[in-house]
């Protein structure tokens, strides 16, 4: 193996489906070779025919479907506040002075603490979950943002001056296009811990959504369902991180060349 | 009339951590004529950056002004078109675009934009480039679209800072026949940086060599090689004595600058 040395597709897939494999291979091995009590781990077998009986019987597509959106809607909401924002820190310092120590300190705020306060103020409804992933991500967001705008090539901007450019059009004519593909990359980043969010949110005081599926099933000992709301996450995410990916590749060209 | 007037232009630039400050250029004074080709010749971190970023705008003397056809120069502008030492074409916009760019700013309509794209292409011998990204290209690809997108707005005044520094010693004769010939057409004021003394004779009208740091001007030495200049010149006894000349100027201080 050459360090940095890149592989063919087929060669990416191949490895890349080949630990899915692997993962699995062990998981049959640990439980039908009986290694793990049935109480503990639940087999693959016993996982999707549970996944089964979760959708057709108990409505589980509707749980996936109202996670999904709370996701969803709480980043698209922190990322329509933190993008702009971000940006502005990254391009105006005194914009940065305000706001970046206070984003400092509130993004070390565990999102998860603020649970049982959101649930007294917004109640246990869509709001509060939409909070939820609103705080985790958006300082986040904010900060990384910032970083990545101010850390623009400083002669990109000169050129731009020496070409007639005037201080206001610096920003969408060279800000905002250099650091596209990394704002871009910081989103789908972000999203990706916004999923673990959402399911602590749905654990406490929930009625609908996969984190309540889960503790519903921890109360019954149905270990296979929640192995299986654990894997739908994983595929979710993986689904989406992926499009994501595309998304950018398209957008960005220019930066994968 | 003199299109660029420097009058006792220096720099200094706070020290790191409470020192004394760092003096990068003496005062310097500087009269450009209209139309000339004017190279400022002189060792490694003897100044010639500063003085041109102070030209270009991008940085403010310590003391003295720079005056560009009568009015003073306090910030960066289309009249004064640069091209930098690093590789400063915009990695998201494709050679076309670069080239644009500037046009674009100035507000002109996509109908003038492209005739001037194609003819710049044309000129630098591009044609086929126009939607590659920098990316796709060579140093010296990229360094004659930096002159072009420089160029297209047709500034009243071209600066280049050691443009041609990272080219293989081939093309970098070649990018200097090409820059020669855009400036024997179109009689612009030219004010190029190298520490190459073959570079600074070929190109330049007038050489200004510049001490080693503290930089201040040394000598100033008139280049009468007749125009069109063919490379050819660069083997004549005229190039070798103009070149043994600012050979010995540049020499003494280049070993002052080996010292520091
Ligand atoms: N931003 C800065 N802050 C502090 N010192 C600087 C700064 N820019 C330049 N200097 C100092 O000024 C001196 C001149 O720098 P300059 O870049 O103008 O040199 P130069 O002649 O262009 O050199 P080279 O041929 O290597 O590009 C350097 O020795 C450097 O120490
Ligand atoms: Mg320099």
């Amino acid at each position: 193996m050459k360090p940095l040395e890149p592989i063919s597709f087929g060669a990416r897939l191949a490895l890349g489906l080949l630990f899915f494999v692997v993962f699995v291979a062990a998981w049959s091995l640990a439980t039908f070779g009986g290694f793990v009590s049935k109480t503990f781990l639940a087999d693959p077998l016993t996982m999707i025919d549970e996944g089964r009986i979760l959708i057709v019987r108990y409505g589980f597509l509707g749980d996936i479907a109202i996670t999904i959106w709370r996701v969803v809607g709480g980043f698209v909401l922190a990322a329509a506040v933190a993008v702009p924002l971000g940006v502005l820190m990254g391009a105006y310092k005194p914009v940065e002075a305000l706001l970046e120590p206070f984003i400092s300190f509130a993004r070390y705020l565990p999102a998860s603490a603020f649970i049982p306060l959101l649930i007294l103020w917004a109640g246990t409804g869509e709001l509060q979950k939409l909070l939820v992933i609103f705080i985790g991500s958006f300082f986040q967001l904010v900060l990384i943002i910032a970083v990545t705008v101010g850390g623009t090539r400083r002669d990109l901007v000169e050129a731009a001056l020496t070409l007639g450019a005037k201080d206001s059009r610096i920003l969408t004519r060279v800000l905002l296009p250099a650091a596209g593909p990394q704002i871009a990359e910081t989103l789908r980043l972000v999203l990706g811990w916004a999923w673990t969010y959402v399911i602590v949110a749905e654990l406490i005081g929930s009625s609908a959504g996969i984190g309540h599926m889960i503790i519903d099933s921890q109360a019954l000992l149905a270990t296979g369902q929640i192995i299986f709301g654990i894997i739908v996450i994983g595929i979710i995410g993986l689904v989406s991180d992926f499009l994501f990916k595309a998304l950018n590749r398209r957008l960005f060209a220019w930066s994968t060349l | 009339m003199s299109k660029l007037s420097v009058e006792n232009v220096s720099r200094q630039f706070p020290a790191p951590r409470g020192g004394a400050p760092v003096p990068a250029l003496l005062p310097v004074d500087l009269t450009v004529a209209d139309n000339d080709f004017l190279v400022l010749l002189g060792p490694s971190g003897c100044g010639k950056s500063t003085l041109l970023r102070l030209i270009a705008g991008l940085d403010r003397p310590t003391t003295g002004r720079i005056l560009l056809d009568g009015r003073p120069v306090s910030a960066p502008g289309p009249d004064r078109g640069m091209v930098f030492q690093s590789y400063t074409l915009f990695p998201w916009l494709t050679v076309a675009d670069n080239i644009a760019f500037g046009l674009r700013e100035k507000g002109l309509d996509e109908a003038s934009v492209k005739p001037i794209i194609s003819d710049w292409l044309e000129r630098i011998g591009l044609a086929g480039f126009g939607n590659h990204y920098p990316k796709q290209l060579s140093g010296g690809m990229q360094q004659r679209t930096a002159i072009a997108r420089a160029l297209a707005t047709d500034p009243a005044i071209l600066l280049l800072d050691e443009p041609f520094g990272a080219l293989d010693n081939q093309t970098r004769g070649l990018m200097q026949e090409m820059l020669l010939s855009i400036w024997e057409k179109q009689k612009k004021t030219v004010i190029f940086v190298t520490h190459d003394i073959e570079e600074a004779v070929f190109l330049a009208s007038r050489v200004i060599v510049m001490t080693a740091r503290p930089g201040r001007i040394k000598a100033e030495i008139a280049i009468d090689l007749a125009h069109p200049r063919h490379y050819t010149v660069k083997t004549s006894s005229e190039f070798s004595a103009l070149k043994a000349r600012l050979t010995e100027e540049i020499r003494s201080e280049a070993l002052l600058a080996a010292h520091v």
